[in-house]
């Protein structure tokens, strides 16, 4: 069995971002960047499979400019076997990302694709669900618990209300909640051995996709800023201030 | 223009982010149909009809929308959506599991989360945990749009009058089936709409410590919420994460509670209209963003607030 897991090069989640003067974008000039946490949560989960022997190989895809290597190179120190690297210079939107996978699913058939719940960056939540359409497979959103079958997987998943446990056929696209697992970090030996690790590089050309996106971005500008209030004395003055300051209780 | 909203339910009621919706399909004008799929949820399309605004409810009443399984409810939506200028629902759970599914199926980039409506084609949405508000204007000829419910006040859930229509089940896809589900049954209000939230951080040490906060929500009438450090800890179940990637609440007042006020927290709670923060730390970051800060003990002060509020009355 064959894991396919999508990683994205994202400002690291520490990093306060700041908004572009221009009001064109965030500023990305000489800011960290890392792998989106939900997608480390993915390489974690399909090398777990490997390890336990529920699957063969696990292969990394990034989509985006040359330095995506970097994310990919981090993927195989964790433990992933190949990397698949399709070069882009600009934007790429959730759906266009979902068809590129959809081409790279086709050509190397895994039976599960683990795709982070959602990037950090734009918010989206939306890839995971999206591939799973273009495939026709069964998807499992939000997942904080997984146990691969012969040709069929149970998912727990994390929704509004608590959990939920749903089957699916496989193959199958899953996205992944917090709670999955904790990733690991990389060993050095592994760094070392993870530069030999082979990494494809293609086009989106190559793979028959059209990167242009859909959505033109008018303006991004920071949200209204939320001014510091006042240090209250104790809980009688806390109660006090709730009551008759700001009349909320 | 017309709208087509998917409602969310459980069967037997129609669930108030619904209200959060229409009134974002109401911003951007034109007629509104609501889309009501389940099985035994006649009640539920009942309770569609009356909601302010709408022209028409569609009632898929069939076995395979049971459960709300993505694959199916996909399928559904993408056959009734010719016709329709705008496709809308909640950013719930459940409606991050679908729309995006059928989003892709109509080969159309979703436009998550939305923040406000300038124009049919335009919208603002947060990126960046709330960071950055960005305003994007989509070239699809059917926009699919998640909603942020706390951006737009519920309209009312009476006084409409709409007609109910009822359309086929399109089958089940055969992908996936649903199992069971735990589900955290609680007497307070429902986190996301709850007028008044009070949330445990990793200052709370141990979930044997949360009926301290439950205390007090019980005398306010309050949700209770969490951090993420607190919920990876397992102090508390996941259903009550108030975060960017867990639920986003903006309630009256908002109490956060042994919380250091994590970037990825404040994308949850910023715009709550009165914060107050109870921390040891006075150094810690959401007292940068509280209305009310009180520099104190969690274990002294909650008690305290409990015993106060008592005091004067609160929750007898």
């Amino acid at each position: 069995m064959k894991l396919l897991v999508p990683v994205k090069r994202v400002i690291d989640y520490n990093v306060k971002v700041r908004v572009k003067a221009d009001q064109t974008g965030v500023e990305l000039a000489n800011v960290k960047m890392s792998m989106n946490p939900f997608d480390e949560i993915s390489v974690e989960e399909a090398i777990r499979l490997r390890e336990a022997g529920k699957a063969e190989e696990v292969i990394a895809v990034s989509i985006g400019v040359q330095q995506c290597q970097e994310t990919i190179r981090t993927a195989l120190a964790m433990g992933a076997d190949r990397g698949i690297h399709v070069l882009h210079d600009g934007d790429v939107e959730p759906l266009a990302v979902a068809k590129m996978l959809k081409a790279i699913a086709e050509k190397e058939g895994p039976s599960v694709i683990i795709v982070g719940k959602q990037a950090i960056d734009d918010d989206s939540n939306q890839t995971g669900q999206m591939l799973a359409a273009l495939l026709g497979w069964g998807q499992a959103t939000f997942i904080s618990k997984l146990e691969i079958g012969d040709g069929d997987l149970q998912a727990t998943r994390e929704v509004d209300g608590g959990l939920e446990t749903i089957t699916l056929k496989l193959p199958a696209v899953l996205t992944t909640d917090l709670r999955l697992n904790e990733p690991r970090y990389a060993s050095l030996p592994n760094i070392m051995k993870a530069k030999k690790k082979p990494i494809d590089q293609m086009s989106p050309a190559d793979l028959g996709v059209d990167p242009a996106p859909r959505l033109e971005t008018i303006s991004v500008v920071e949200p209204p800023k939320r001014e510091a209030g006042v240090k209250v004395e104790d809980v009688a003055d806390l109660v006090e201030k709730l009551r008759n300051v700001a009349k909320v209780i | 223009m017309a709208t087509l909203i998917v409602a969310e339910h459980d069967n037997s009621e129609l669930k108030p982010a619904t209200l959060n919706a229409v009134a974002a399909a109401q911003a951007i004008g034109g007629d509104m149909t609501l889309l009501v799929a389940g099985s035994g949820c006649a009640g539920v399309a009942e309770q569609a009809a009356k909601v302010a605004g709408i022209s028409k409810v569609l009632v898929a009443d069939s076995a395979e929308y049971a459960n709300g399984l993505a694959e199916n409810v996909a399928n559904l939506v993408v056959a009734l959506a010719d016709g329709y200028s705008h496709v809308v629902a909640p950013a719930t759970a459940e409606g991050k599991n679908i729309m995006p599914r059928a989003s892709a199926l109509l080969d159309v980039q979703q436009i998550s989360e939305i923040s406000e409506v300038v124009d049919g084609d335009t919208f603002v949405r947060p990126i960046y945990a709330g960071n950055a508000m960005a305003t994007v204007k989509s070239s699809d000829a059917t926009k699919v749009i998640t909603v942020r419910t706390t951006a737009f006040e519920a309209v009312a859930a009476e006084g409409g009058s709409a007609a109910i229509e009822a359309v086929d089940g399109k089958g089940d896809s055969g992908l996936s089936s649903y199992v069971g589900a735990e589900l955290s049954s609680s007497e307070r209000p429902e986190l996301t709409s709850a007028r008044i939230v009070i949330s445990g951080g990793r200052g709370m040490q141990s979930g044997e410590n949360f009926p301290l906060i439950e205390a007090v929500a019980d005398k306010l009438g309050a949700a209770v919420g969490a951090s993420r450090a607190a919920v990876d800890a397992g102090y508390v179940p996941n259903d009550y994460q108030v975060g960017q990637t867990g639920k986003v609440v903006a309630p009256d007042l908002y109490i956060a509670v042994g919380i250091s006020g994590a970037i990825q927290h404040l994308a949850g709670m910023k715009d709550s209209k009165v914060i107050v923060a109870i921390n040891k730390d006075e150094e810690a970051p959401i007292f940068q963003v509280a209305d009310f800060g009180l520099v104190a003990d969690l274990f002294k002060a909650v008690p305290e607030l409990d015993e106060e509020l008592g005091k004067q009355g609160f929750g007898s």
